[in-house]
């Protein structure tokens, strides 16, 4: 079946099957940003935004983002050095496998709540699972990111 | 990984109706526990466009679109300034945000998962489903239906119906790691006057009891508290598994249902002391 859909603003079409799932249709875009982790629904890797909500790629049916915004990692490129570059002052990164997720979803944070205190910070992130780094550092990079995020708001 | 070759984005209840008596489609909700389903099937049928996303509020009750998402419900101001905190609070365990954003409360429902946080909530609420065959039936009926006849298996759920009947409402789970499945969930709520109690993952389905004790008439203490409690907990059955054992399932009832209750009588505490401060101000005035 044909689906037309708009990727990281570009329009575009393409022949899918009818139980294509959204994770395979992305990677075999070229959009490896998105990871296959569990596949089941907990990890968050594959977390990519659908008309601007964070979703999990991995359980959603390309056949119905017909019509709609998809938007991955690829297309987020400046706010995700940003976001990097404070995940990385913390030492939060090790085998990096879970951070493509992790920034789509603080991303989704900081638009949904720029102001999130620690709890409402652990509570959004909680579908972001990371085998490395003990979340410590991940929460330190976030709360550094918002702040960085609220003083370019106070200066513009 | 559920297979198909057909998808079907139905444009009428009806459409969706029909292609549902066929045994080999299935309805889609969010599609997360259909997704974990090793199976083939011939048609997934979509409700997406048919307006089922929405949650409507009237003076009498809120319908709640089967097609509304987890993540829309513990947002939506309507009910969440009806529920206060309980409905946050039976959601955010509920593996994370994105996750939320995809499962459906039809979905949620129509299952009747024995870990359900969803179905837990909504019952001790008193809530009605609507169907689109079968019409308007109490959760509670839907819920306890064991196994479903046939005709409900093949019907669609357009919506869960909550009457505007609670007084006060309070919802607490156990869990043995955080985003993890409840290993115990449990509801109380003050509905029509009649104090009500949900357990679910017992690990069996959620069910309910109505207070049948008379232990809260006289005003809710620690001690009453304590007393329903137990006495809530020897109303379900519970049974071990991976989680817990059926032993503990047993002892936390009674301890989930007295924080609960006690939580009950801080909210109707907090509103007769405002419709006392309302009648106050409308005497002076
Ligand atoms: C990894 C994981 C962890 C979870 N943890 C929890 C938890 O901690 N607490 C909790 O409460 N829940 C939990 N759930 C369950 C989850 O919240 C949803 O209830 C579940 O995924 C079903 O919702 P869905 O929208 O994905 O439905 P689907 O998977 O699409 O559908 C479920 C069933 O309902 C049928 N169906 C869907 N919509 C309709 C309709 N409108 N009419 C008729 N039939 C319909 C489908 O055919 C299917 O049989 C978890 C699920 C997963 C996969
Ligand atoms: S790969 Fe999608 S949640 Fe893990
Ligand atoms: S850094 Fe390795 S999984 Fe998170």
């Amino acid at each position: 079946m044909e689906l037309k859909f708009t990727l990281n603003e570009v329009p575009r079409v393409v022949e899918i099957s009818a139980d294509t799932l959204l994770l395979d249709l992305l990677r075999s875009m070229k959009c490896y940003s998105v990871k296959r982790g569990c596949e089941t629904g907990n990890c968050g890797l594959c977390t990519v935004f659908v008309d601007e909500r964070p979703v999990l790629s991995c359980s959603t049916l390309a056949a119905r983002v017909e019509g709609r915004s998809v938007v991955t990692l690829e297309g987020l490129r400046e706010e995700a050095e940003e976001y990097g570059a404070y995940i990385a002052d913390e030492g939060a990164e090790q085998c990096g496998f879970c951070n493509p997720g992790l920034m789509m979803n603080a991303i989704a944070l900081y638009r949904e709540n720029p102001e999130a205190t620690d709890d409402e910070i652990k509570e959004y992130l909680a579908g972001n699972l990371c085998r490395c780094s003990g979340y410590e550092g991940q929460l330190r990079g976030i709360r550094s990111y918002l702040e960085f995020k609220k003083g370019e708001v106070r200066h513009e | 990984m559920l297979k198909f070759k057909q998808y079907y984005r139905v444009k009428s209840l009806e459409e969706a109706y029909e292609l549902n008596q066929k045994k080999s489609n299935v309805v889609l909700g969010g599609m997360l526990w259909l997704k974990l389903q090793r199976r083939t099937v011939g048609g997934v049928i979509d409700l997406s466009d048919l307006g089922l996303d929405q949650i409507m509020e009237t003076e009498e009750a809120f319908t709640i679109g089967a097609m509304v998402s987890l993540r829309d419900l513990e947002q939506h101001e309507g009910l969440r300034a009806y529920l206060g905190e309980a409905l946050h609070e039976s959601l955010r365990h509920i593996v994370g945000v994105q996750f939320r954003n995809v499962a459906t409360v039809g979905g949620s429902i129509f299952g009747r998962f024995g870990f359900s946080d969803v179905l837990t909530l909504f019952l001790a609420l008193d809530a009605k489903v609507k169907f689109y065959h079968a019409g308007e039936m109490p959760l509670s009926v839907y819920a306890s239906a064991a196994p479903l006849d046939k005709e409900l298996k093949n019907d669609i759920l357009e919506a869960v119906i909550l009457p505007k009947h609670v007084e006060a409402v309070a919802y607490r789970s156990v869990r043995n790691s955080e985003t993890d499945f409840p290993v115990l969930t449990c509801c109380a709520a003050k509905v029509n006057g009649v104090y009500r109690v949900s357990v679910g993952a017992r690990p069996m389905r959620a069910a309910y009891t109505a207070d049948l004790t008379d232990m809260l008439k006289d005003g809710i203490t620690p001690e009453t508290a304590a007393a329903f409690g137990k006495w809530v907990s020897e109303q379900f059955a519970t049974g071990s598994n991976v989680r817990a054992s059926a032993d503990y399932r047993k002892k936390m009832i009674a301890v989930l249902t007295k924080r609960n209750v006690m939580e009950l009588a801080e909210t109707e505490k907090a509103v007769h002391a405002q419709t006392a401060a309302v009648q106050t101000k409308g005497g002076q005035a």
